[in-house]
């Protein structure tokens, strides 16, 4: 394997910046972070643009992004360009920007690939049943001791370690 | 006082805080190792505790600023947006979420950043997740009711659920964190030696 140029960040470092990012967000915005958000807004602007007949008989659809003048103009939309941005900057002064697949020893990039996009579909429903993700529930809600979001906190947890026997295949 | 007022900023200039905001953000996530799949999974086969441990650093970091600032007199009462609690979609979200995670390897935040730095699984994650929200948004009119209206208690934070001070709450999760940093860092040991 070829050498990193720059390791990792120690856990607890991070987690502060991410923290002091978190807090920031909170005193300038009055809100968290959120990623999820806006991903939501991009998918129903692209069902929209494809069905519009169907999507302007979808109330979700029609609250979302149909009735909107600019559905794009929402503040999470420019939150996950930004965190795009950063990663991207990111991995290209840690020397990791490179086309790869990151899978476990036991399986191929393919299988790897149609595991992420089966995880993602159910990660993506259910970050919408939830209203939020590990950014907009987990750390933000968390971080301003909102039970419903602790108690999401610890399902994701819940769920993740009780189906991990199941997948360890991909990963060990 | 905070939150800070923005009116002077215009538009495009409150938009592109957002966009600060997210680079901070994104940056952090990849120099923290969540950009890799692999360093995400390792979390639920007790490899590597990293996920918990920036997590709740985080949390308990942005905790205790904003618990400070509040005491200081520094924050407008009431002008922080509290998640609402709707407990059981929140539950059975999570849940399903925490599944697809440990499939997926990612979650919403990390799978963006992993596709930035052209990671291809990241990618399909990205397009999986896409597929699942437009899924949630084709169905969710057959369990309206369930997604709005069950445990649907409002603003709820968890000193009103125990009847106990804020600062006890406060003081109760850096308590809990740092016995889950000290479990962490002992699995951790013990996996490193087998």
């Amino acid at each position: 394997m070829k050498r990193r140029r720059w390791k990792y960040l120690d856990p607890y470092l991070a987690g502060v910046l991410l923290g002091v990012v978190l807090f920031c967000s909170f005193v300038v915005f009055g809100h968290g972070l959120g990623a999820s958000g806006g991903v939501a807004v991009l998918a129903g602007m692209t069902e929209a643009a494809l069905l519009p007949e169907h999507a302007s008989r979808n109330g979700y659809l029609v609250n979302l992004v149909v009735s909107q003048d600019r559905p794009w103009d929402n503040w999470a939309v420019f939150e996950i360009i930004g965190v795009a941005l950063g990663g991207l900057v990111s991995g290209l002064l840690s020397g990791r920007l490179k086309v790869e697949t990151f899978h476990g020893p036991r399986i191929a990039a393919p299988v790897r690939w149609l595991c992420a996009l089966l995880g993602g579909a159910i990660a993506g429903f259910g970050v919408r049943l939830a209203r939020g993700c590990t950014s907009s529930q987990a750390l933000s809600g968390g971080a301003v001791l909102s039970a419903g979001s602790w108690a999401f906190m610890f399902s994701v947890f819940a769920g993740a370690y009780l189906f991990a026997y199941f997948v360890r295949r991909l990963w060990t | 006082m905070l939150p800070l007022d923005l009116s002077g900023l215009g538009r495009a200039g409150i938009d592109l805080a957002y966009v600060v905001t997210g680079f901070c953000f994104g940056f952090v996530l990849e120099q923290a190792g969540f950009g890799n799949a692999r360093n995400l999974a390792a979390q639920f086969y007790l490899r590597d505790m990293r996920v918990l441990k920036v997590m709740f650093t985080a949390i308990v970091t942005a905790m205790l600023l904003l618990f400070g600032a509040d005491v200081m007199g520094l924050l407008k009462p009431g002008a922080l947006y509290i998640n609402p609690t709707h407990l059981w979609p929140g539950i059975v979200g999570g849940i399903v979420f925490g599944v697809g995670f440990v499939i997926g390897g990612y979650c919403p935040g990390t799978s963006i950043v992993s596709l930035a730095t052209l990671k291809l699984d990241g990618l399909c994650f990205v397009v999986g997740m896409v597929l699942g929200m437009v899924c949630f948004g084709e169905t969710v009119s057959r369990f309206r009711a369930f997604f709005e209206t069950s445990g649907n208690l409002g603003e709820l934070t968890l000193a009103q659920v125990f009847g106990v001070p804020q600062g006890l709450v406060v003081v109760l999760v850096v308590a809990m964190a740092l016995g889950m940093f000290w479990a962490a860092e002992r699995i951790e040991a013990y996996f490193a030696t087998r």
